[in-house]
């Protein structure tokens, strides 16, 4: 009876508003390729950390005071007079740090197995848009406990702007609103954090996935799961049922419906990220100073600089770039351009093999020196500068460049296996 | 693809485990969400108990204090305005204090621990206006009384216990809230007698 | 899977030499050793604080009864026995030294103490408490190896003692204190205790919480994995 109830209810919206439409052609007869393995997780991870995020956020924002003189104090009283207060900040802000692990490892995976390569540069584009403004969400983030090392990183970071020529100092006074970072610092940077690029985070996922669903799923062997229509003889098809804006271009091979198959193992990846998540967020909610740095437990103090600035870790890599080069305004280019490298991904490999399982000894060394140099980068982010670690510093930078520089120039006659018709098994 | 027939009573009872289970987990997630819009130790703190002191009121006066930012009637009443107080019973909603806008140490014919206190919220229980305190004229509200509350907002009209007459707006009588007094001239609004 | 592995061991033994260059702790501290469960270490700690530190010092985002129930005091008795400034005990624990006119008078004001422990570590107090010595250069006529050049009296002298430095920068054992060494340990301990406390009233709460989540959460998987094997037979 209840059925029915919700069928006749279905049948009503589904006249009105294609729901049942839309349910089948996105998860219920929406093709995935069947051998997707762990480094597939991380998409539906980053969504989990992005509604954990939103949620925690919001809630944080009913006691946040986001004035120079009361931030600080409602952090604490958050902390200590709000019942679980003290819950939701460390959700929050072990958020923030998950959010980055989760998302560098999400385009790990995009390297390794060619996943923006054609026909899915647009893809890899609006998945480096989203990383931009996730980084720009995270640094206005931090400022707003109004901490010293709040205080001081953003000191750092805008006065960088000063480095272009003629209207940077102009510019580092507009961005601040004052002529020193201050609450008219604090409360645009406010408003931006929690309603403007939360609002463009939300519609670039939301196009991030619809571009994926347009061209379909990578898959580790970077085999194409959608043939020719024609191609493929009957038996050979895929068993299930599809939706027929696909069958009707494609014929779809080795897929599974993306619910419930992909629905019930992105819900054991759920429990088992929660486990570490918990196992950090419970007993160790500074990260080892590496979450919530230490001398931001005192008050912004524009007279008293902490020991040692550092962006917080995940700015790692990009910082020490910044750092490598002697000239502000040459640091800061750089620094741009590395992001930039990443945006040309598509364009710098020449290849059309996707996956590294069938591409050259080369490229996996380039691949792992690349991910090496990455991690090492962001190491000496997060430390004092030192002639020694400015030169590993300069080693690494030209690693990460190499990475691009070296693949423009093998992919283009690569000596890469025969990659196999359909996914093996 | 395995050879196996699926086994739906496995699947079914397997989905459901999980589904419960994670249902568990969703309500316990959400506990912060929800026990977070509690009252914090701040408003707490400023919801606390208030002192006041009663020992300098003249007979009739009406002093006013703050408990949890709501205005507090404190009336010194003359012995006669108390045994007055059983005068006029048949003209009143809850003569008797039967439903339950007072603690039970409260509910007897003057509504308080001391008669010569009242102590009530200057709440009027029709849309929350102050009642103003007649002492003395009261008799132009109702006929032969002679002290009284009348609210101006839309005419409810309470007596010298807080009890509302028949007739008016308001349906209730004026809330008395917990209260105590640690001596003779200090009561103690937000303490009932006994707890510390 | 076997690549993914080698290269993350590289990747993690490339970091092993990056420690040369480190930040490591910038003075050596002794370890505290203090014990968070200990409600009896708590409350003396507490009483220290009253005693000697509030003077000064502010605990601005601690209040009186949140302590006394995480402590276990009954309120009267916190009431009577820990605060002297008729406050009430839903208030902050704070004190009425002005801060422009203390800034004069030492220098920098003294600051408030809720947070230092997490900005500083409990075993950084623990050290820096038991290390004031004689500077006759000093304002106040010490100086301390742990924070040179503080502008703070030692405050606990008459219970420590003090002590002299000699060429080499080692303090001399503390001498013309009411307490032996051990017992003055202990005191600081307790101190370092509460202090510890204080700034992140929290977290033994945080810590019993986070058993059951774990534990609840290791059950969830393994019924969300067998749900996948179920749903994955009919694939593999």
């Amino acid at each position: 009876m209840l059925i029915k109830l919700f069928t006749d209810f279905m049948g009503w919206v589904d006249q009105r508003l294609p729901v049942t439409d839309a349910w089948n052609k996105h998860l219920a007869q929406y093709p995935a390729p069947k051998n997707f393995n762990f480094w597939y997780f991380f998409g539906s991870l980053a969504m989990l950390v992005l509604v954990n995020q939103i949620l925690t956020g919001i809630w944080l924002t009913m006691n946040y005071e986001p004035s120079g003189d009361g931030a600080f104090a409602s952090i604490e009283y958050i902390m200590r007079d709000v019942d679980y207060g003290w819950l939701l900040r460390y959700m929050h802000s072990t958020g923030a740090s998950a959010f980055f692990v989760v998302v560098y490892l999400h385009m790990m995976r995009g390297l390794m197995y060619g996943s923006y390569q054609k026909p899915r540069e647009l893809l890899w584009i609006f998945g480096m848009l989203i990383y931009l403004v996730l980084m720009a969400e995270a640094f206005m983030g931090y400022l707003l406990p109004w901490g010293n090392m709040s205080f001081w990183g953003a000191q750092v970071i805008i006065s960088l702007f000063g480095a272009i020529p003629i209207i940077g100092e102009d510019l580092t006074i507009w961005i601040k609103g004052d002529y020193v970072i201050s609450g008219a610092t604090l409360n645009r940077f406010f408003a931006l954090h929690v309603i403007a690029l939360p609002l463009v985070l939300v519609i670039l996922v939301f196009l991030h996935i619809l571009a994926l669903h347009e061209v379909g799923s990578n898959n580790p062997e970077g085999v194409e799961t959608k043939k020719r229509k024609g191609s493929v003889k009957p038996e050979e098809l895929s068993k299930f049922k599809f939706h027929e804006s696909y069958t009707k271009k494609y014929d779809i091979v080795d897929s599974v419906p993306f619910h419930p198959y992909y629905s019930v193992k992105d819900i054991m990846g759920v429990a088992g990220f929660l486990i570490l998540f918990c196992w950090v967020m419970f007993f160790f909610p500074e990260g080892g100073g590496y979450f919530i740095e230490a001398p931001n437990f005192t008050p912004a103090n524009a007279l008293q600089t902490p020991e040692h600035i550092a962006p917080v870790w995940y700015f790692g890599p990009f910082y020490t770039i910044l750092r490598v080069v002697p000239d502000k305004l040459g640091g800061m280019l750089l620094m741009f351009a590395a992001i930039g490298m990443l945006f040309a991904l598509p364009w710098f490999d020449r290849g059309t093999v996707k996956s590294v399982r069938f591409r050259s000894k080369w490229h996996l060394a380039n691949l792992i020196q690349f991910a090496i140099c990455f991690i090492v980068l962001g190491v000496l982010g997060t430390m004092p500068a030192s002639p020694t670690a400015n030169l590993i510093g300069v080693i690494t930078t030209c690693g990460y460049f190499g990475f691009f520089i070296s693949l423009w120039f093998y992919s283009k006659n690569e000596m890469t296996k025969p990659v196999p018709e359909r996914v093996s098994h | 693809m395995s050879k196996e027939p699926v086994n739906n009573g496995r699947r079914r009872f397997l989905t459901a485990a999980t589904a419960v289970v994670g249902g568990v987990g969703a309500v316990g997630a959400a506990v912060p969400f929800i026990a977070s819009w509690n009252p914090s130790a701040r408003a707490k703190a400023a919801g606390a108990p208030v002192e006041v002191n009663v020992g300098k009121i003249q007979p009739g006066q009406l002093i006013r204090a703050e408990w949890r930012g709501k205005p507090v009637y404190v009336v010194r009443r003359t012995e006669e305005t108390v045994s007055s107080l059983a005068n006029h019973d048949d003209q009143l909603r809850d003569p008797n204090s039967e439903n339950a806008q007072q603690p039970e140490y409260a509910t007897n014919p003057y509504r308080s621990i001391k008669p010569e206190f009242l102590v009530a919220l200057g709440v009027c229980t029709h849309l929350g206006c102050a009642p103003t305190h007649h002492g003395g004229d009261f008799e132009e509200f109702v006929e032969g009384v002679e002290n009284g509350f009348f609210c101006p907002c839309h005419g409810s009209k309470f007596d010298m216990a807080g009890r509302v007459f028949q007739g008016v707006p308001a349906p209730l009588n004026l809330v008395v809230p917990e209260h105590s007094f640690i001596n003779d001239n200090t009561l103690l609004v937000g303490v009932s007698p006994g707890d510390a | 899977m076997k690549k993914l592995i080698l290269a993350f061991a590289l990747s993690i033994s490339t970091l092993a030499p990056l420690s040369v260059i480190a930040a490591g702790p910038s003075v050596p501290v002794d370890k505290a050793n203090n014990d968070l469960s200990d409600k009896e270490s708590l409350k003396k700690g507490f009483k220290t604080y009253i005693n000697y530190c509030l003077g000064c010092h502010q605990l601005q985002y601690q209040r009186y009864n949140r302590t006394f129930t995480d402590l276990g005091i009954e309120e009267a008795d916190g009431i009577a026995n820990y605060m002297y400034t008729g406050e009430k005990p839903g208030d902050h624990i704070t004190n009425t030294m002005p801060k422009k006119e203390a800034a004069k008078w030492f220098g920098s004001a003294p600051p408030d103490l809720t947070l230092m422990a997490r900005l500083k570590s409990p075993d950084y107090i623990y050290t820096y408490l038991r290390t004031f010595y004689i500077d006759e250069s000093r304002p106040f006529g010490v100086n301390n190896t742990t924070f040179k050049d503080v502008v703070m009296p030692h405050v606990l002298q008459d219970l420590q003692g003090i002590s002299t430095i000699d060429e080499q920068g080692n303090l001399s054992p503390a001498m013309g204190g009411s307490l032996t060494a051990e017992e003055y340990d202990e005191v600081v301990r307790d101190l370092t205790n509460f202090l510890e406390y204080v700034g992140e009233p929290n977290k033994l709460e945080r810590k019993s919480l986070g058993y059951w989540v774990l534990a609840f959460l290791f059950f969830f998987f393994i019924i969300a994995y067998l749900l996948k094997k179920e749903y994955w037979k009919d694939i593999h």
